[in-house]
């Protein structure tokens, strides 16, 4: 079945980019909230991560602050 | 252990133009670096790299990326050099990972944000406090920030956030601002900003997230309740792993003119570099001659 895929990002972050293409090209499907704009959306990245950078990337639940590749296929099973 | 006869450390717009280079020479090579694109990847709108009028930085990391990707390129991502030693003919290096040799290095590993340096900093990093206003600046809409500088990367970062926060406090330790005058003129008369020279942050507090920060105004303590700090103070070079190499007072690696450095078969090009200008499309100039530079001693001496 599909892992659930949520990504907590700014429009204008580097990583962010990066990491919303990275899961295109692998043909994930995923949820992005802007923080920037969604402030209930910021509030919720900062309870479950106890911090404020971006991009945060919550797959099944499991949360992975920043763009950690390796951490983000493993967690796909990719 | 296999020898290479070149590895590039860096993969940025110097690193990735001389792994260009070094591809179409069809040297046997390798590229160690933290991340793809460097700075670049992190500047807003790019409008000064030829052929290109407009591109964001993001978008033209991604242009290199391609154009590296179209060769068969070693790159080792996420990867840190700790040490580099000529030893002989060869050149030793270790990294966070592995060892490895070549015969010739580039080294093109540019520049950091540099840290204040104060009590706080490392405790509040991504809870409050940030190096990188393009990526963290949106999240703090309607709060009241600090900027911490008073040069380019500071009144960029305030311009940036002026459409975002409700009030800013730029702390420059400078008598007077000293970026371009027509980015100062735009910071000096908006009313959302607070300018105060001759400052200097003392301490970041707060609890869990950033509250206020501890400044030394004109020689008085002074307490600003603030919920972000954009510290833009400047950048410094890596150059950690290069103890052997000669350095300038900005501790940039010293190269003549055809990209050498002190030690014979070790290049350097780009921002980690003391040429005169920082600019994406120079430190692409610089990969390219210093991969030109490498591949002609390596020529030269029938390696």
């Amino acid at each position: 079945m599909a892992k659930t895929v949520k990504i907590y990002s700014t429009a204008t972050c580097p990583w962010c980019i990066r990491a919303k293409e990275f899961l295109k090209e692998n043909a994930v499907e995923f949820i992005n909230f802007d923080v920037g704009l969604d402030q209930a959306a910021a509030d919720e990245m900062m309870k479950k991560t106890g911090q404020m950078g971006v991009p945060v990337i919550e797959i099944d639940g499991q949360v992975i602050v920043g763009f950690d590749k390796e951490k983000i296929k493993q967690a796909l099973g990719i | 252990m296999q020898i290479y006869d070149l590895i590039i450390i860096g993969a940025g717009p110097a690193g990735i133009t001389a792994s260009v280079y070094a591809a179409r020479k069809k040297l046997n090579f390798l590229v160690i670096s933290l991340d793809i694109g460097g700075q670049a990847a992190w500047s807003g709108d790019i409008e000064n790299y030829t052929g290109y009028q407009f591109i964001t930085g993001p978008e033209l990391a991604q242009k290199f990326q391609e154009h590296l990707q179209k060769y068969q390129i070693v790159l080792k991502e996420d990867e840190v050099v700790l040490e580099l030693k000529k030893s002989g003919t060869v050149v030793r290096l270790k990294t966070n990972k592995s060892e490895y040799v070549a015969r010739a290095v580039i080294i093109a590993s540019g520049k950091r944000s540099k840290e204040l340096g104060v009590v706080g900093e490392k405790e509040f990093k991504n809870r409050g406090l940030t190096y990188c206003a393009i990526c963290d600046g949106p999240l703090f809409s309607g709060k009241v920030v600090a900027v911490i500088g008073g040069g380019n990367s500071a009144l960029d970062a305030v311009l940036q956030l002026i459409k975002i926060a409700q009030k800013i406090y730029l702390i420059n330790s400078a008598p007077e601002l000293f970026g371009d005058a027509i980015m100062c003129q735009k910071v000096e008369t908006e009313t959302k900003v607070t300018i105060l020279n001759h400052s200097q942050v003392m301490a970041v507090l707060g609890e869990r997230f950033v509250q206020s920060i501890k400044i030394s105004s004109n020689g008085k303590e002074l307490m600003l309740a603030v919920q972000g700090v954009f510290v833009e103070v400047g950048l410094t070079p890596n150059v950690n792993f290069a103890q052997d190499l000669e350095k300038n007072e900005l501790q940039e690696l010293k190269i003549d003119v055809n990209n050498q450095t002190n030690i014979a078969g070790i290049f350097a090009a780009g921002d980690v570099t003391n040429v005169a200008e920082k600019q994406i499309i120079i430190a692409a100039g610089e990969g390219a001659k210093a991969c030109l530079s490498a591949s002609r001693y390596l020529a030269r001496n029938n390696f």
